[in-house]
This record gives structure tokens, C-alpha cells and sequence, in this order.
């Protein structure tokens, strides 16, 4: 059995054509990992071009509203190109270019990841493709033109579903074809190790700086965090500091679409079982024969049938929960979001936002939670209305 | 030797492909019986998989075809069975881990030995990783051929120490799919292999033609053809027996001639 496992999670599932290349890059990242140049050269990008460290926001009137446990926000939006995505992009475009890549390719299923990567590809002199399922394109066809404007090619994949999961594929099958100059910037905690472990490592800078920023306002750890959770990254970034943290609750929300009793849904967790597939073994949405299911969510960046080994084992172990939260909810809590603090924040964030919404009224005012607020909501304003039933021109 | 030794005995071996279910079971069934007869050594038989990684976009259309035709494994299984009575020619899998593993291996490969198959190809299962299934397809005799890509260099004979059936040799870098050039030097590849087993290595991934077939035959125990034949069956529908027939006997005829 292959390293890299989250108890019998994880895994290297891929084929021989790309084994001695993900070898290499588990040595490569194995290395750079404790190369205190790499990670200066890193944090000095993240401070300095990626706008870190993220505010760690006191929602005070949310706060007032709900009752309860005070609500605080990472601001994760606020970073350059409006989302977490960028932590992870510029680490591994880096660490690709320490590798002697000169070509990047990713996936991207909002948008969001293919926007930072193509940045960290401007921005380090890369070239940069992107594959995005067609269906994609048209929800997000503002971070298409985003993309194209940093100098990335676009690709809209039609094969499957033509979504995030078949954009994966395509990703996958390109990197087959071109491993030599090309690294895979795999844009979640999933795939083949070393990629969940090094997303994830990439992305922890979230709750490392958010540990200790509550305990420099509140004095004590939090109650809970809550993230939303698709492939899984912003999550993991969220919790990973705070594994150790028994009493911190570390709750993830993934997208029940129109509700998981029905066929149109991408909740995991809730409904998925564990299976092999892109890279890893973890849990998947498939049915009886073990074909994978084409999911659902308003969400295109949490529209995936799997979710990263790592949560799969924090699940199974009982050290993370998850919940389903539907389009219906995530609509109410990014229009409650935007009333009551003035933050629009990503579609994708606010399914964690409505589980806040719940949890927070629940819990004493000595208590505090903290929501990852993945993402600025920008480049959902035009779908939100269409789900309103406006329709507007952009 | 295993059964599937039997198809490297009568010289080189033309090894045909074809997706189950595509167009129909039934006449899955029919070309399997057309390429023996037309002279084929070894038969592939992909069970459909939603999300195919390794295939281009002929093979990925075939898997979508017998997806919504409702191909099910357990007729994939009733489909190896019906030939097994008319014909001992050596049957072997290509499917993804996710069916294999959800199925339940040993199920699985309990149901493979009562089929009458040989071996099985999982192109998302490398070495490292083939303790998934090499317990239960050990206990019920069915091969595990492992793939040698152009990649692989140090890899080679670690893989090929472990070969059964035979080594599935990786023409060139991507996915399934005809190829009008391959620069790949097999020879060395192969050589590597064959310095440390005695297992056949047949060569895949982009032959087409007469000419590919005859030139990798130098080097090559055989040769296996995918993406031509399923693009038959795309064209021809129900229709593809005398095509597949007249293709399969033309490349036979082209890897015998490279008999050195």
C-alpha cells in the first residue's frame, strides 16, 4: 500500500504513466516543506502580493441579531483574487517552478481556483491552462474572461456532467499526455497524495493565523468553526490548527442542493460511500455499480461527488461533523450576510453561514464561533438574482 | 501458465478491444465471436465506468453508450459466460478500481472465476496499490496485468517481476486513442522487462494502422487495439461484424508478418 493515508483514506489510485512523477513530487514537496527559504519565499508572497494575514472580523450586529455566541468571520474574501484559492496557488506554482515546470494546468469548478492560479502563473511566469466543465462556464462566465485576461487558456470541457468532477477528468488525462514540463494544481485537499497533504499544508495558514488572532480578542479558543466543504481545502485550512483542540467543535457544511432526499444534491458525507476514484479512496456519491453520481448544488464550486480523504477520516473518527446545507438556506444566508454586515460573500461560504445562523442562538454569549468566509460573492451576484428570478445583464 | 500464456503461443498476438454493452450486449457478444474468428488471440472487454481517466474520447463515448443502454456489471459477468461456452479464447477485463472495490473484490472476482475470465486490467490501480485486489485474484485465478509506460524507467522491472498474464505496455504518453506517430523506444522498454520475466509483453495505446502493427510486432510478444475497433462500432452500429471482421483479420495478418 502506497504512503500518504488518513487511516485507510487517501492513497495514490493513478496511472503508471504518472506514478514516477507524483514520486517526484512528493520528494520535491517533502523537501521544500522544511526548506526555511521555500517557506519565506512563500510567506512573502502570501503577505505581500496575497494580502495576508486575513482579518479575523467581529460580526457584531449578526452577533446582536442571532443571540448567542459571538460570530466572527475569516476573511478569507478579502485576500487577492477574492478567495482562499490563492494560498494553495501560489504555493504550489512555486514549488512547480523550484521543480522546473514551465506549465501549470488546473481544474476549476467556480472559477475561483482557475482565477488564482492563473494569477500565480502571471505573477511567476508560467503558462497556465485551465479546464472548466462547459456547464461552468456559463454560471461563472466572469472568472472565464478573468482567467483569460491573466493570459490562461480556457478550455470548457463537455464531457459527463460537464462540471467540476469532468473537468478533474480532463485535467487528469491532459497531464497523462504532458508530464515532463507540466505540474497539475490540483485546487482542493483530494486527488492522489501528496495532494490532499500539501493543500492542505498550503491552506492551514487559515487557522494558524485565526487561532491565535480569537485568542488575542476572546482570550480562549473558540466553540466551534464551521466551514464549507466541497473537495474540502478551505475546510481543512480552517480546521487543521485546531485538530488538537479537543473542546473546538470543527464542523463542515456541505451542499444538500435541493435537499438530500432527493436526486439533486452533493452531499458526501451524508449520502456517499466510500469508494475509490480520482486519485484517492475516501467517500463518493455512486450508485449500486459503483459509477459515480453526477451531483448537484447552486454552488459550482461545491458541485463534486467526493470530498478529500482527510475529511473522510476526520469523519470516520467522530473529529469533525458534517452537515448538509441546501441551495434554498445558502440563498437566505448570503442575502442575510449582505443586509446585516454588508458582505457579500461567496455562494459557496455561505452554506457555513447558515449553519452559523443556526448554531450561534444555540450557544452562550461567553462562546465564540468562527466562519471561513471562503470567498467574495462577486461572481454569484448575477446567478443569485437569476435564482430570484431576476434576470440581469451583465 | 495461465490460459491467457495460450494467446503468445501460435506467434504474435493481435489483442482486440471492445466496451460491453456497446451498442447492445447482444451484439457485444457477436463481435467478440467475429474477432476470434478473424483471427484475434485475446479479447478485452471494457466494462463501462462513468468517469473512464484513462481513456480519449472514443473509448469515454463507448463507456457513455452502454451506460445508458443500462449495462450492469452482473451482465458483463452473464456476457463472459455466453462466450465461455462457445469459446476458450482468453478473456480479460479493463475496468476502473471504484466498480471492482464497491462490488467488493472478492465478490468480484468470485464472480470473474465463474465466468470463465482470465484477467483484468485496472488502469487506476499501479503497483503500489494492487494489494486492493491481488488477494481475491489470486484465490480465484484470474491475472492481474500490470501497465509499463514510457514513465515507468526504474519502475520496469520491479513491475515486470510481479507480471502475470501479460505486461501491458503503454505505447506513448495520454490517454486511449489512434495515433498517427509513436516514438516511444519500445525496444528498450520491453527489453528491460523480458531481462527479468518471461511473461509477454504486448504493446497498446494509439495503433491503428497496418504499418504500426507490423513495426511494434518486431519488438512485441503482441499487439492490442482499442480505440479502432470501438470507432467501428461507433460507425456501424449493429451493422460492424464484416468491418471488425475484415479489420481484425488485415491486423492479424500485419503483426504475423512482423514475425521475426
Amino acid at each position: 500500500m502506497s504512503t500518504g493515508r488518513f487511516g485507510a483514506f487517501g492513497g495514490q489510485y493513478i496511472p503508471e504513466t504518472l506514478m514516477n512523477e507524483i514520486q517526484r513530487l512528493e520528494k520535491a514537496y517533502d523537501h521544500y516543506k522544511h526548506d526555511p527559504a521555500f517557506q519565506a519565499e512563500l510567506k512573502e508572497l502570501l503577505d505581500n502580493y496575497a494580502n495576508r494575514p486575513s482579518l479575523l472580523y467581529y460580526a457584531e450586529r449578526m452577533t446582536k441579531d442571532l443571540g448567542g455566541a459571538k460570530v466572527y468571520l475569516k476573511r478569507e474574501d478579502l485576500n487577492h483574487t477574492g478567495a482562499h484559492k490563492i494560498n494553495n496557488a501560489l504555493g504550489q506554482c512555486l514549488l512547480a517552478k523550484k521543480m522546473g515546470k514551465t506549465r501549470v494546468i488546473a481544474e476549476t469548478g467556480a472559477g475561483q481556483h482557475g482565477v488564482a492560479t492563473a494569477t500565480a502563473a502571471a505573477f511567476l511566469g508560467l503558462e497556465c491552462e485551465v479546464f472548466m466543465g462547459e456547464e461552468d462556464t456559463i454560471r461563472q462566465a466572469l472568472n472565464v474572461y478573468r482567467m483569460e485576461l491573466l493570459g490562461a487558456k480556457v478550455h470548457a470541457v463537455t464531457s459527463g456532467s460537464r462540471v467540476l468532477k469532468d473537468a478533474v477528468n480532463e485535467a487528469m488525462r491532459e497531464w497523462v499526455s504532458r508530464v515532463d514540463d507540466t505540474h497539475y494544481v490540483i485546487g482542493s485537499t483530494m486527488g492522489p497524495h501528496p495532494f490532499p497533504m500539501m493543500v492542505r499544508d498550503f491552506q492551514a495558514v487559515i487557522s494558524k493565523e485565526a487561532r491565535q488572532q480569537i485568542l488575542d480578542k476572546e482570550g480562549k479558543l473558540p466553540a466551534a468553526v464551521l466551514a464549507c466543504v466541497g473537495g474540502g481545502s478551505n475546510a481543512m485550512g480552517m480546521f487543521y490548527n485546531f485538530i488538537d483542540d479537543k473542546d473546538v467543535r470543527l464542523i463542515g457544511c456541505e451542499a444538500a442542493g435541493k435537499g438530500i432526499d432527493t436526486k439533486l444534491h452533493a452531499a458526501t458525507i451524508a449520502k456517499g460511500e466510500v469508494g475509490i476514484f480520482h486519485g484517492m479512496k475516501s467517500i463518493f456519491c455512486q450508485n449500486e455499480d459503483g459509477q459515480i453520481d453526477e451531483v448537484y448544488s447552486i454552488s459550482a464550486g461545491l458541485d463534486y461527488p467526493g470530498i478529500g480523504p482527510e475529511h473522510a477520516y476526520l469523519n470516520e473518527t467522530g473529529r469533525a461533523q458534517y452537515i448538509p446545507v441546501k441551495d434554498d438556506e445558502a440563498v437566505e444566508a448570503f442575502e442575510y450576510l449582505a443586509r446585516t454586515e454588508g458582505i457579500i460573500c461567496a455562494i459557496e461560504s455561505a452554506h457555513a453561514v447558515y449553519e452559523a445562523m443556526q448554531l450561534a442562538p444555540t450557544m452562550s454569549p461567553e462562546d465564540s464561533i468562527i466562519v471561513c468566509l471562503s470567498g467574495r460573492g462577486d461572481k454569484d451576484v448575477a446567478a443569485i438574482a437569476r435564482y430570484k428570478g431576476r434576470d440581469l445583464h451583465e | 501458465m495461465s490460459k491467457i500464456g495460450q494467446a503468445f503461443k501460435k506467434g504474435k498476438a493481435f489483442i482486440g478491444f471492445l466496451t460491453a454493452g456497446d451498442p447492445s450486449l447482444e451484439k457485444t457478444y457477436e463481435y467478440i465471436m467475429t474477432m476470434e474468428k478473424a483471427g484475434a488471440d485475446l479479447i478485452e472487454i471494457g466494462i463501462p465506468f462513468s468517469d473512464p481517466i484513462a481513456e480519449g474520447i472514443v473509448i469515454q463515448e463507448a463507456d457513455l453508450r452502454a451506460l445508458q443502454q443500462g449495462t450492469r456489471i452482473d451482465d458483463v459477468f452473464d456476457l463472459v459466460k455466453r462466450v465461455r461456452k462457445e469459446s476458450q479464447i482468453p478473456l480479460v477485463f479493463l475496468t476502473y478500481l471504484n466498480p471492482v472495490f464497491h462490488y467488493g473484490a472478492d465478490k468480484f472476482f468470485t464472480r470473474c472465476e465463474e465466468s470463465g475470465l482470465d484477467g483484468i486490467i485496472i488502469p487506476d490501480m499501479p503497483f503500489e496499490e494492487r494489494g486492493e485486489c491481488a488477494e481475491a485474484a489470486k484465490a480465484h485465478g484470474i491475472d492481474i496485468i500490470s501497465m509499463i509506460a514510457p514513465t515507468s524507467k526504474d519502475r520496469i522491472q520491479t513491475i515486470a517481476k510481479a507480471g502475470e498474464g501479460f505486461l501491458y505496455i503503454v505505447s506513448s504518453l495520454g490517454v486511449t486513442g489512434t495515433r498517427t506517430e509513436i516514438k516511444t523506444n519500445l525496444k528498450d522498454i520491453i527489453d528491460t522487462a523480458k531481462a527479468v520475466t518471461d511473461v509477454p509483453c504486448a504493446v497498446g495505446f494509439g495503433i491503428n494502422t497496418t504499418e504500426q502493427a507490423e513495426t511494434i510486432g518486431r519488438d512485441a510478444d503482441g499487439v492490442i487495439v482499442g480505440s479502432a475497433i470501438v470507432k467501428l462500432i461507433a460507425k456501424y452500429g449493429d451493422d460492424a461484424a464484416q468491418p471488425i471482421y475484415d479489420y481484425v483479420k488485415a491486423m492479424k495478418e500485419a503483426v504475423m508478418r512482423s514475425r521475426s
